[in-house]
């Protein structure tokens, strides 16, 4: 095991969240949860980050504020997405401005379920996405310059 | 010894010759050729300098101040007429009173003299010849490149290149003289004659504000030239048979004679060197092309100002009037440094920070013990070397990108890579560790200690040296950001400009390495032989200071190692997608592009705030330094 | 005499003592506020994770400038612990700042470049007071020396007590801890994105989080210099500044950068100036 699994820094963006999960994704920094526990903290910079927590499904505003934060977090990196709305478009799915999940934009590691989804459950999966973190840093995708780069 | 006297005709041999040569061809050999001889010359001074006190050369030519007081009033009616011309009346008053005062003073001591004038050099004359003799020079061939861009750039100002050069060179004699002279009388020529050509270098652009700025700093010099011609009749009442006429002489006869002369010259000195009072007319004069800026404005002339009170800091020291004359500069450095924070063209934060510098060497003088001293001939030689590189580097920027302000300067690291990097190190060397200003500051700062009074200074210069870094490092920071939108534009740079350039650069970084030597051969044995004394950093600190600047050196090397780096991503723009070229969309739809500028802090460091305070203070220090002058006077 | 040993000293240790300090610091912090809070190793891991990060930048030049900032702490610090001179010492820490501040600024980011002018308010805000924590050392001991200070019998606490409280003040900036944390904080506050560390990540973010271990380390040591004559007490002030800095960071909200520089200046003024005064005029009346 190597200390990625240790450290993991996380984005946490709220894409178009009824903001019920984003109040338990906070909740779990709180004293009773406190993730900082497992070294986790909340960077507001994906450049800094290790782990991206969505909350929310993409609609047409933000599709590319996904992709651009998505872009900019160096090497390994994860994306949970946290809540049923996150994972699939949830009871926003139908509605004229909303693409999907997430997954219709970045490729996600771990799906929260839920409605809003439980502080257990989001740690849970956050554990689960440390797993997948050491994984991708055996085996590494293809660079940035193999995937054409960003400039 | 001829070398002295070569020194101060030949440049005005080159200067007539420069104003009869109209062809573009032979005014660059010219002044090539006379930039080179003049630079040899006086580094061949170096070998004749004696080790101990200074050499005494005496003229044989006897008739000599009289054609020096017959050059002073052409010079007034000269300066009479342009008042009139130009309807400066004041000027036309400072001139005529001073003009009058000179000619009382030629009746009272045109007879009674006796003594033979000398011509004289010693360590720290030799230390401002070098200055004059390779600066300067540098910065004339500089100015070859310069002024035929300049030309261009500004078809409507008229072509007057020949006398352009031929006051440059005509200033490096007078400098000469200044320098050369022992003789006070021969100061106070040679004073004037860096005054004129300061002024007529000031109005070279003949526009309204070029002349209403020359004559302020006219008008403020002659303030200080009538002061200067206080002492003259002073030491006339005084010594009615001139022996006291002499530097040498004046400041070895005790308090009693020579406080008042050294206060009124230290006050010629402060306009001179514009402190704070005065410091509007070196603001002003950055309308002049830059090349003058660098040789009269920042590493020369003003020069003189502090040259002439570190003459005279062994009459200052341990008095009140050298304690509130070293106040009025510690001041000076504090409210100038502030001032510089709120500036945003670079002409003008080169022209505050050099009113800071001479600040600081005249709080050093004005106190007045060794070890100060020794700090301030220190500040002057590094103050040079850095300035008069900034000042080239603008002028050279400001042909390319067709700018002056530091904002437009945005990447410059990118767009004209070999300027930006000699800026970069201009710029180091004003304020950062290991180099030349930064040590003489830290050399001042342990010498206030232990001086008298020296805790107030230690304060301004604590407080002082910190608002320095913030001007120069958030220059340095626009200087050296990569800005994706730059465009390479470092062609079309003549030639000359680069030989100044890399030259000035070469000496900035040089110097830091050689200063342990300039101090033990040149600026130790003057203190020495003056105070009976000296100083010297102590040779652990040299060794650790040569050993951060090889550090310092070798650490761009890693660049080597680095420049492989492939992954190369946008700037954070808080998840907005933006294009290679910074644009964003922003809200209501609307395409923008990044700019980033940088803080002025008007509200705190406010140009007219400050400069206010610094005014009514400065001019009370003075105030009260003529009352308590004239109450040893009387 | 200058002491290479200790040099070397610091240049191995500085790291685990920063990095644990750090690791206290955030355990004691969690505590304050009722959390379990991570590991005291943690610091370490976050360092050891950064390292296997992929490396992205906005500019190459990046590099040099974060690498300079290192090796100049690690070189201020060094020669501090050395015993040289403590002007040079704080001449060449304000250089590493600057290298700090200039990769901040090449990266031509927003966020950082808004850290970048901030982080050189706080130079300005703390300098002076820096300098004359020196000088009033230097008027105690008359040496500049960090080994003649070291050496001297004198509790320069007594005689600078004014001159301790402003060192205390701006050491809470040195430690961007709040309510001083403008261009940058840690762990999990945030202003302005991360300032001057915006565009800053993995292995280079690390060597800043390095550097700053070691520019702690060098702080405290700057502490234990006013209690220099009795080890044991020196040892006690540390932990207790340390404390109470610690203390500070959870009690207050973030100031302006105005507040910042004026109150840090001004307690210069008050403290250090009004101090050092008192020694001036002392020193004509009875040698020290």
């Amino acid at each position: 095991m190597t200390h990625l699994s240790k450290s993991p820094w996380i984005l946490h963006y709220d894409a178009s969240s009824c903001n019920g999960c984003d109040i338990e994704v906070l909740a779990c920094l709180s004293p009773l949860y406190d993730v900082e526990r497992f070294g986790i903290i909340n960077t507001g910079n994906p450049k800094h980050a290790d782990v991206l927590v969505i909350t929310g499904g993409i609609n047409e505003q933000n599709r590319e504020v996904v992709k651009n934060l998505y872009d900019q977090m160096p090497d390994p990196k994860v994306v949970v997405a946290v809540g049923i709305c996150a994972s699939t478009g949830g009871v926003f799915r139908e509605c004229y401005n909303v693409v999907g999940g997430i997954d219709c934009i970045i490729p996600v590691d771990v799906y929260v379920p839920g409605c809003a989804a439980r502080p257990e459950s989001i740690i849970d999966g956050i554990v689960r996405a440390l797993s997948i973190l050491e994984e991708k840093k055996k085996n590494p995708a293809p660079g940035r310059a193999a995937m054409g780069g960003e400039r | 010894m001829i070398t002295l006297p070569f020194l101060i005709l030949f440049p005005a041999v080159i200067a007539i010759l420069l104003l009869l040569v109209s062809a573009d061809a032979w005014r660059r050999l010219v002044v090539k050729a006379g930039a080179l001889i003049i630079g040899i010359a006086s580094l061949y001074l170096l070998f004749i300098t004696p080790e101990t006190g200074p050499g005494f050369f005496p003229v044989a030519f006897d008739s000599i101040s009289e054609l020096m007081f017959l050059a002073e009033m052409v010079i007034a009616a000269f300066l009479v007429y342009l008042g009139i011309k130009y309807k400066k009346y004041l000027a036309i008053f400072l001139v005529v009173a001073q003009a009058a005062l000179l000619v009382y003073y030629e009746s009272l001591a045109g007879s009674g003299t006796h003594t033979v004038p000398n011509l004289f050099i010693d360590q720290f004359s030799l230390i401002l010849a070098l200055i004059i003799g390779i600066i300067g020079s540098l910065i004339c061939v500089y100015a070859l490149g310069y002024m035929a861009t300049y030309q261009e750039h500004h078809p409507e100002v008229r072509d007057r290149r020949r006398t352009f050069f031929f006051l440059m060179f005509f200033f490096l004699s007078s400098m000469f003289g200044l320098v050369f002279s022992d003789f006070l009388p021969w100061v106070f020529f040679f004073w004037e004659l860096t005054t004129l050509c300061s002024f007529l270098l000031i109005g070279y652009s003949g526009t309204g504000e070029a002349v209403n700025n020359a004559f302020l700093a006219l008008n403020m010099n002659l303030l200080g030239g009538i002061a200067f011609v206080g002492a003259l009749l002073y030491l006339a009442f005084v010594s009615p048979g001139g022996e006291l006429l002499n530097i040498s002489t004046l400041i070895h006869s005790g308090h009693m004679v020579a406080l008042v002369p050294a206060v009124l010259i230290a006050f010629a000195g402060i306009t001179k060197a514009a402190l704070m009072p005065f410091s509007a007319w070196l603001v002003g004069a950055m309308v002049a092309p830059t090349p003058v800026s660098a040789l009269l404005h920042s590493s020369t002339m003003v020069k003189a100002g502090v040259y002439i009170i570190v003459r005279f800091a062994p009459v200052l020291t341990g008095t009140m009037e050298g304690l509130i004359i070293g106040l009025i500069g510690g001041f000076t450095f504090l409210l100038a440094s502030a001032i510089a924070i709120s500036q945003s063209n670079a002409k003008k934060v080169l022209a505050y920070s050099t009113i800071a510098n001479l600040g600081l060497i005249v709080a050093c003088a004005g106190v007045g013990t060794y070890k100060l001293v020794w700090a301030a001939i220190l500040l002057i030689i590094f103050h040079a070397i850095a300035k008069s590189l900034l000042f080239l580097c603008v002028g050279t920027v400001e042909h390319r990108i067709g700018s002056k302000d530091i904002e437009d300067m945005t990447g410059l690291i990118v767009r004209m890579p070999h300027v930006a990097v000699m800026m970069f190190i201009g710029i180091a060397g004003m304020f950062l560790a290991p180099f030349g200003m930064l040590i003489s500051k830290w050399a001042a700062i342990e010498a206030f200690i232990e001086a008298q009074f020296g805790l107030i200074f230690v304060a301004i210069l604590a407080f002082g040296g910190s608002i320095t870094v913030f001007f120069w490092s958030k220059w340095m920071g626009k200087i050296i950001s990569v800005c994706p939108v730059a465009v390479k534009v470092e062609n079309r740079i003549p030639q000359e400009k680069w030989i100044a350039l890399s030259l000035l650069t070469a000496m900035t970084v040089f110097i830091c390495l050689a200063f342990p030597l300039i101090s033990s051969h040149l600026i130790e044995p003057f203190v020495l032989s003056v105070y009976g004394a000296t100083t010297r950093l102590s040779q652990d600190n040299v060794i650790i200071m040569v050993m951060m600047l090889f550090l310092l050196m070798i650490m761009p090397f890693s660049l080597l190692w680095f420049r492989k780096e492939k992954n190369i991503v946008p700037p954070y723009m808080a998840g907005r997608p933006s294009t290679p070229d910074l644009h964003f969309l922003g809200s209501m739809g609307v395409t923008r592009q990044v700019t980033l500028g940088n803080y002025y802090l008007e509200e705190v460091f406010g140009e007219k705030r400050l400069f206010m305070a610094g005014t009514a203070l400065c001019l009370g220090l003075i105030l009260l330094v003529g009352t308590l002058t004239a109450g040893v006077a009387l | 005499m200058i002491l290479p040993e200790y040099a070397v000293l610091f240049i191995i240790l500085a790291p685990f003592i920063g990095g644990l300090l750090a690791g206290i610091d955030r355990k004691l912090t969690a505590r304050m506020q009722g959390r379990v809070g991570p590991p005291i190793l943690q610091p370490f891991y976050d360092v050891g994770k950064l390292f296997q990060k992929e490396q992205i930048v906005v500019t190459p030049s990046q590099h040099f400038y974060v690498l300079s900032y290192l090796v100049f702490i690690v070189a201020s610090g060094a020669l501090f612990f050395a015993g040289g001179d403590l002007l040079l010492v704080i001449f060449a820490f304000t250089l590493a700042h600057i290298f700090l501040v200039l990769g901040a600024y090449s990266s031509y980011s927003p966020y950082s470049f808004i850290g970048a002018e901030r982080e050189l308010i706080q130079i300005i805000a703390y300098e002076p007071m820096i300098i004359l924590a020196a000088v009033g050392m230097y008027m105690v001991t008359k040496s500049f020396f960090v080994w003649e200070i070291m050496a001297s019998s004198l509790p320069l606490i007594l005689y600078l007590p004014g001159v301790f409280l402003g060192f205390l003040m701006v050491l809470t900036i040195k430690l961007r801890k709040s309510p001083f944390d403008l261009s940058t904080s840690h762990h999990a506050h945030q202003e302005i994105v991360k300032g001057v560390t915006t565009e800053f990540s993995g292995p280079m973010l690390a060597r800043v989080e390095i550097a700053h271990w070691y520019e702690n380390v060098f702080l405290l040591g700057f502490i234990y210099l006013f209690f220099a004559w009795n080890p044991l007490v020196g040892v006690i002030a540390i932990i207790v500044a340390y404390l109470l800095e610690i203390l500070i960071d959870n009690t207050f909200s973030r100031a302006t950068w105005k507040f910042t520089l004026k109150s840090a200046w001004i307690i210069a003024g008050m403290m250090g100036l009004v101090n050092l005064g008192v020694l001036y005029y002392l020193s004509g009346v009875v040698p020290v």
